[in-house]
């Protein structure tokens, strides 16, 4: 902008016309680049600290490691490791949107898993009867931390540390001092040992491949005709082409055989793996697509002006939390299935930490208003590439806490600097 | 349809107390069509009370409010919006998170069913701005965050005349902004008027003032001093006007200016 002071209206006016570039609808990709860049520049980081992480990672390990950490038996375990953390990020990403935390959502996950267990062993439930009620136990444990924070407004850091601590009273009360419950329910197992049929494997990727290309490309080809602001068709179909080749080259390494004997055949994408998936398409509607999420960003961002522009910002609060521990039940009980069994410690420990680590890795940020769906998964598959790789190097216990303490301060400071970059850029 | 220069908006005998301090007094206001009208007076004299009570956020003591002819009652802000009054506050209600297409329809968004109507809203939105010949914005799917405190006022304005809007109440809108903005938004607000929008400026800026403004009226102590046309004053008689209540022939009795105190 220029410093001169104009001396008149007219001066003003051409000051206008001249000085500002006027509203740029289409893009060429030199354009994007640069735009992308200066956002880059301006603290708005994404999800690329979480690629770069990934792929450093994956380096690192496959140097300290290299006949272990890319087998494919390890890509398969890695992944089937990155599903609890995931789905509990995910539902964490909804409450840090609006500038909320909740510590329980750990300990909630063990509750409700213990809950399907009890339910499944004790009762004599059939499975979907069991995962039900799960989730609407999560449901109405997210119900009654948003009321006490929305409506009481006590600190969610509060709130949801009272509800860690009763809440792991509750799980303990369910499954008796120092026990655990056996989850052997076909259904439930499956989720997270058991593989889906090769065919089907890829029947899903390419129809998930071909599925988002028809979106992006039918959005730009909308956006275009409409002379709407749209990104460059190359970089759209660059994007398209990214997505395809990262779905079928992961389904094709778990499509290979890794089974450790030539007798048997182990093959084929975990049954847990679509359901995230699934996971993330709709979470991703949700906050993209419909005015619930665009709700849920204005809160985040500023709750006054949501209020004044006749949002219900208490019924969003509520809303995220009970998404959040529902969320939270969903990966309580594919961590039950990994493990078949339901500990008293279940999603206490480290699982909280995780999760919001991931969320945060993946970019989205503590302070609210920053954050996609996606970020879980980035976030979520380099927690668990750290977890995994630290197992297979046989880290002592005391150095994987330190380290995972470490990664997670950095991504918290990483959030903190870029906010810090946004609001000297903004204004 | 109503034309340029009817009063949109008449408020006769307005009171308004909190507990025992009567904050405004007997107050008459007009705003009409196509005029820019200027809210001046000390702190205190009761701008902002006056204003809320158009907002629906106070309710009134006694009084009668006239909208486009016909007296109504305004309970809270979501009447205030529906008769087409919409409030622009000084601490600007905007979401920096979100481009300037989503602050504009917060709360209001379009839809095709359950799916945000993201291509109508952006055209609105360009369309809106275009008319209120905003150009200061490099892309109308950028984040309020990016933008200075001129462009967030008027994106913060625009947002105001997107809405079918008749009354546009404008509180303070240049206190915090730099030669070169004031300027651009003082420009802005001009448009708004001609674009036939009533529009109500409070400002403090006596330059600001006379440069938009087609009527001044001034509070003194919650009371009316005068409501003048601005080419029958100076920027000396507003101002004690302002200070005193009264300034020569106009303002307030003497009496009446003294005892308010």
């Amino acid at each position: 902008m220029s410093t001169d002071i104009p001396e008149g209206k007219e001066t003003a006016l051409k000051l206008a016309d001249s000085d500002f570039a006027t509203d740029r609808r289409e893009h060429d990709v030199k354009s994007a680049v640069l735009d992308y860049w200066n956002r880059l520049k301006a603290g708005e980081l994404g999800a690329l600290p979480a690629l770069i992480g990934l792929a450093s990672l994956f380096v690192l390990f496959t140097f300290l490691k290299p006949d272990t950490f890319l087998s494919t038996g390890n890509i398969a375990n890695l992944s089937t490791q990155a599903l609890p953390i995931t789905i509990l990020a995910m539902g964490l990403v909804f409450v840090l949107l609006v500038g909320e935390i909740d510590l329980s959502a750990g300990v909630a996950s063990g509750l409700c898993a213990a809950l399907m267990a009890k339910l499944l062993v004790e009762g004599g439930q059939p499975w979907y009867v069991a995962v039900i009620s799960a989730i609407a136990a999560g449901i109405i444990i997210g119900t009654a931390i948003g009321w006490l924070v929305a409506i009481l407004r006590i600190p969610s850091f509060v709130v949801s540390l009272a509800f860690f601590l009763g809440l792991q009273g509750i799980t303990l009360w369910l499954i008796g001092e120092g026990g655990t419950v056996p989850v052997r329910d076909e259904v439930i197992v499956a989720l997270a040992t058991r593989n889906m049929p090769i065919w089907l494997g890829w029947t899903l990727a390419v129809a998930c491949a071909v599925g988002y290309t028809a979106t992006q490309l039918l959005r730009w080809q909308r956006q275009h005709a409409r002379h709407l602001h749209s990104k460059p068709i190359e970089l759209v179909l660059i994007q398209c082409g990214v997505v395809a080749a990262v779905l079928l080259g992961a389904t094709y390494v778990l499509s290979l055989d890794r089974a450790a004997s030539p007798l048997i055949e182990l093959a084929g994408i975990p049954w847990g793996v679509p359901l995230v998936g699934t996971l993330l398409i709709v979470c991703t509607f949700i906050l993209g697509r419909t005015s619930f999420g665009r709700h849920i960003y204005a809160v985040g961002g500023n709750a006054e002006a949501a209020r004044r522009a006749g949002i219900n910002v208490v019924r969003i609060r509520i809303s995220v939390f009970m998404i959040g521990s529902g969320l939270a039940a969903i990966s309580g009980i594919l961590a039950a299935s990994r493990l078949n069994s339901v500990a008293v410690s279940a999603g206490a420990g480290n699982t909280l930490l995780y999760a919001v680590g991931a969320a945060v890795i993946g970019g989205t940020s503590l302070f609210g208003g920053r954050g996609k769906a996606r970020d879980a998964v980035f976030g979520g598959l380099v927690i668990a590439t750290i977890e995994n790789g630290l197992g297979l190097l046989g880290t002592k216990a005391y150095l994987s806490f330190l380290i995972t303490g470490v990664v997670l301060l950095l991504a918290a400071s990483m959030d903190a600097l870029a906010r810090r970059r946004r609001s000297n850029v903004g204004r | 349809m109503a034309e340029t220069g009817d009063p949109v908006l008449r408020i006769t005998g307005l009171n308004k107390s909190f507990g025992a301090v009567h904050v405004l007094h007997n107050v008459d206001f007009t705003v009409r069509l196509g005029e820019v009208m200027a809210l001046v007076g000390d702190n205190g004299a009761g701008k902002s009370t006056l204003i809320k009570c158009i907002a629906g956020i106070h309710p009134t003591d006694s009084g009668q409010i006239e909208f486009e002819g016909r007296p109504v009652t305004i309970d809270g802000p979501r009447a205030a919006s529906e008769l087409g009054i919409e409030v622009v506050y000084q601490d600007l209600a905007l979401a920096d998170n979100l481009d300037i297409v989503q602050n504009m329809f917060l709360g209001r968004e379009r839809r095709k069913g359950l799916v945000l109507d993201e291509p109508s809203m952006e055209e609105a939105a360009r369309e809106t701005l275009a008319r209120l010949s905003v150009r200061t914005v490099k892309s109308v799917r950028q984040q309020v965050a990016s933008l200075s405190g001129g462009q967030r006022q008027t994106v913060a304005i625009a947002k105001a005349a997107l809405w079918e809007s008749k009354v546009v109440i404008l509180d303070e809108p240049t206190a915090a902004l730099g030669v070169a903005q004031t300027r651009q938004v003082l420009d802005l607000v001009r448009r708004l008027a001609d674009t036939g929008h009533a529009v109500v400026l409070i400002s403090h800026n006596m330059n600001d003032v006379f440069e938009v403004a087609d009527r001044i009226t001034a509070l003194y102590l919650g009371r009316v001093a005068a409501d003048v046309a601005r080419t029958e004053v100076t920027h000396g008689q507003v101002v004690e006007l302002i200070t005193a209540g009264r300034s020569g022939d106009l303002g307030l009795a003497p009496q009446t200016a003294a005892e308010s105190i």
